[in-house]
């Protein structure tokens, strides 16, 4: 695991790993959202409106993931000071800010016809809300502590770590209250749903799952690539100073 | 009165959002790491 960490031997990975996560991705969401909407059946009680949930859930699981994803990089950064982890944490913060505004819109536009409200402040879409916001100030303080040189991202790495109390929350938050979202319908190796609703429900999800695969994986290339010039320019700089 | 309800109207628009701004992610994140890149060569062959 640590010789991953190696930001010379992450490049030589991520370079073709890159675009085939993404093409991949791309292909296979698309597959399955077709199938979903055009193919597959529409349910007896939410009636057309449950195609919506090919695109909800993938999104609010990758919302959730990701910020484990951060809280997970952060802990390895400030245990072991891996040099990507600070970078991979950061590459995740706009993704997962992005799929977790995509599952409030969707969820949104699925209560209306559903449940005859766009918005109801229960404890899921409330603490889903929360989690967005807690993106925002992740990607603020990140930004921020970039200018603070090394050391520097010790801050968004707590804060990363904290703000990971509020994922557990989101997942009990249908059995702790009283809500109108419904509860799980998948839990560990066990689904509620039936076999046509699952299986384009799965492949949409791998598909996203590897969309933002290819993005983190792009922000970081791109995070490291902006790292390498301005520290080249800097040294060059330097030397122009004292020469 | 009860209003009419044409739930293709929120699939349609949830896939609406939901796609473009999927793609707008990749295409942001794409265009960026080649910008950032292509700035690096560049300043290796300053």
């Amino acid at each position: 695991m640590h010789g991953f960490a190696n930001p010379a031997r992450f490049l030589r990975i991520a370079r073709w790993l890159t675009p085939l996560a993404l093409a991949s991705g791309l292909i296979l969401t698309a597959a399955s959202l077709g199938w979903g909407v055009l193919v597959g059946p529409a349910d007896e009680l939410q009636g057309e409106t449950v195609r919506i949930l090919y695109l909800h859930v993938p999104t609010a699981w990758l919302g959730m993931a990701g910020w484990m994803a951060i809280a997970g990089a952060s802990l390895v950064e400030l245990v072991w000071r891996h040099p990507l982890a600070a970078v991979a944490a950061r590459a995740v913060a706009v993704p997962g800010a992005t799929f977790t505004a995509l599952c409030l819109a969707t969820g949104s536009i699925w209560g209306r016809p559903a449940w005859g409200a766009w918005w109801v402040w229960d404890g899921r879409l409330t603490s889903m809300l929360v989690l967005l916001f807690l993106y925002f100030a992740y990607i603020a303080l990140s930004s921020a502590a970039q200018d603070d040189g090394p050391g520097g991202s010790r801050i968004p790495a707590i804060f990363g770590l904290v703000g990971a109390v509020n994922v557990p929350i989101i997942h009990y938050s249908v059995l702790w209250w009283n809500s109108l979202h419904q509860p799980p319908s998948i839990t560990m190796g066990q689904s509620a749903m039936a076999p046509d609703f699952l299986v384009p429900l799965l492949a949409a999800t791998l598909g996203f799952t590897l969309i933002f695969t290819g993005v983190v994986l792009a922000r970081m290339r791109a995070i490291l690539a902006d790292v390498q010039t301005d520290a080249r320019l800097r040294r060059r700089a330097m030397s122009e100073d004292f020469a | 009165m009860r209003e009419a309800l044409n739930q293709w109207h929120y699939v349609a628009a949830a896939y609406a959002i939901g796609m473009s701004g999927t793609l707008a992610l990749v295409g942001w994140a794409w265009a960026s790491m080649v910008r950032a890149e292509a700035r690096r060569e560049r300043s290796r062959g300053r």
